[in-house]
């Protein structure tokens, strides 16, 4: 079955001013959404990203230019991704729906996973 | 791409997250460092313990709850604190006492054993509110303080306890931070000298905590019973204290008691209000009353008659009258008159007004009601204009009623209280027909 990776999208320092009630609550909706995923046998993984940080690499008259993160181009910077096993693109954007990040406003981007050339067909 | 993290094994959440653990242990971990790194850095204190929370908020999602939350934060907290300690090595200002300690707390190796948390924790938040409520900080400030770093609120949500605003509010807490710094006030629960001007200010703290978890001016939950439970927790603390068992105290406790027994009937089950004649008492918790009649009773000691003891008294009259017809009103207006002269402020007044109503009829409330100048506070208070639309609408004064109706829905802060007000338009239209 088709993997796809949910890209979650945050602002930085978009939560300084919560209370600690408030955060809690928003850590709850994250939580319950998560075990609904490990619930329904869809969940496969996610990781965090370090904000605040990154490296980009680019050729540039034949010598690789380094540049720091964070970059700032952008308002919303890539904070982590989940990986989820659906059927299909439907699927991963009708679980991607109900996930807090977007309740929140903000942006998600899925991408399904290439999946690896079986064993047996290589040479 | 980089292997995801493997799925966990087990289904089912390692820890449920108990209901306001997170402002639970926001005032116990700000107590638990503040006491490491002394008062003086307070603002570090609760820096570190704010910074933890969005830690795990960032963190908790993707790598699930960890085994053990309360563990997990203080740890972030203490590393937090170190960092920033750190960063002033170069400075004129720099804290190595604090570093020294806290590096201590962090490596037991160093020196002191880890911390058995629960045992400590009552006396530490008792010392940490008296830093707050120290005489060098104006009341407002002291009790705006307490609320924040020792109760876990919110700015919003103390600028709605005390209809105020959160430029406002915050102002108050920063100057209350820099006055604890540069007095260098000490992280201790006061002598017994000290303890009578100290212990005012506590117990106005304790009261408003109780009261925003009364009155719930949040969200949906018109009773947050927990916060309750919390005042009343603390106020026990101090009863239990042998430096801090006043009189005073007692009568505040007493006066929690009451109105934390009739918790259970002051909402239906659609989580609508009832009124004091609308509640079902056999609901009424006795066992609390019977609590808060006992304190009442150690509360009748020496010659000072606080507003806790009024109030106290107040609402004892009403937790022990049979049902509503049998409530003693007139004993209730003459508390309500000793009352305003202690503390002539709108709010006695206008609860005085409600009992006038009862003893001599809505047209000399309503007399007492405009009698009232109407300050800032008073016109964002809803009780106000929901007691004067009322005793309009009993003398058939139909269409001024609704225009106070009106005005109470304008500042009703929980949907409950807006539901109520709702209702009393639609039944108001109801009649005119």
């Amino acid at each position: 079955m088709p993997q796809f990776a949910l890209l979650l999208s945050t602002p930085e320092s978009q939560y300084d001013n919560l209370s600690p009630q408030e955060i809690q609550a928003l850590l709850a909706k994250y939580v319950a959404w998560r075990d609904g995923l490990v619930e329904r046998n869809i969940y496969r993984g996610s990781q965090k990203l370090v904000d605040g940080t990154g490296r980009r690499l680019r050729t540039q008259n034949g010598n690789v230019i380094v540049t720091e993160g964070p970059f700032s181009e952008s308002q919303e910077v890539l904070g982590g991704f989940f990986v989820i096993e659906v059927p299909s693109y439907e699927d991963a954007v009708e679980i991607s729906r109900t996930c807090p990040n977007l309740v929140d406003g903000h942006l998600i981007e899925i991408r399904q996973l290439d999946p690896m050339t079986p064993a047996s067909t290589q040479h | 791409m980089a292997k995801p993290t493997a799925a966990p094994e087990s289904a089912t959440p390692c820890i449920e997250l108990v209901d306001h653990l997170f402002r639970h242990e926001f005032g116990r971990m700000v107590s638990h460092l503040t006491r490491i790194l002394g008062a003086r850095n307070l603002a570090i204190a609760e820096d570190a313990v704010q910074h933890a929370m969005l830690q795990a908020l960032q963190h908790w999602p993707f790598h699930g709850t960890p085994n053990h939350p309360k563990a997990w934060l203080i740890q972030v907290a203490y590393h937090r604190a170190l960092d920033v300690l750190k960063k002033d090595r170069r400075l004129d200002l720099y804290d190595d006492e604090a570093e020294t300690a806290l590096t201590r707390q962090i490596d037991p190796r160093q020196g002191r054993a880890p911390v058995h948390f629960t045992n400590e924790v009552a006396d530490e938040q008792l010392a940490l509110i008296f830093v707050c409520c120290h005489p060098a900080l104006p009341r407002p400030a002291s009790v705006a303080l307490t609320l924040k770093v020792v109760c876990g609120f919110g700015v919003a949500e103390i600028a709605r306890a005390f209809l105020s605003t959160e430029i406002a509010i915050n102002q108050r807490l920063v100057r209350a931070k820099r006055t604890i710094r540069d007095n260098n006030i000490r992280f201790e629960v006061p002598s017994p000298a000290q303890l009578p001007e100290r212990l005012e200010a506590v117990l106005d703290v304790l009261y408003l905590l109780f009261t925003e978890g009364y009155a719930a001016t949040t969200g949906d939950h018109l009773i947050k019973d927990d916060l309750c439970a919390e005042a009343i927790r603390l106020t026990t603390a101090l009863t239990q204290n042998p430096a801090t068992a006043q009189p005073e105290v007692h009568a505040l406790l007493a006066l929690m008691l009451f109105q934390a027994a009739r918790l259970p009937a002051r909402v239906d089950a659609a989580g609508d209000l009832l009124l004091l004649e609308e509640q079902d008492r056999t609901l009424w918790d006795r066992a609390m009353i019977h609590r808060g009649l006992r304190h009442l009773a150690q509360a009748a000691h020496g010659d000072h008659l606080s507003t806790y003891h009024l109030q106290a008294e107040l609402a004892a009259a009403h937790a022990t009258a049979g049902c509503f017809a049998l409530t003693d009103w007139e004993h209730i207006l003459a508390l309500y008159n000793l009352l305003q002269q202690l503390q002539p402020t709108p709010v006695v007044l206008i609860n005085r007004a409600i009992a006038l109503a009862q003893v001599e009829g809505p047209a000399a409330a309503l007399d007492a009601l405009e009698s009232i100048p109407y300050d800032d506070q008073s016109q964002r208070y809803h009780l106000r204009h929901t007691a004067e639309g009322e005793f309009h609408r009993q003398l058939g004064n139909l269409p001024q009623a609704r225009t106070f109706f009106q005005r109470a829905l304008a500042c009703a802060h929980s949907e409950p209280e807006r539901r109520f007000l709702e209702h009393k338009l639609k039944t108001l239209a109801n009649e005119h027909r």
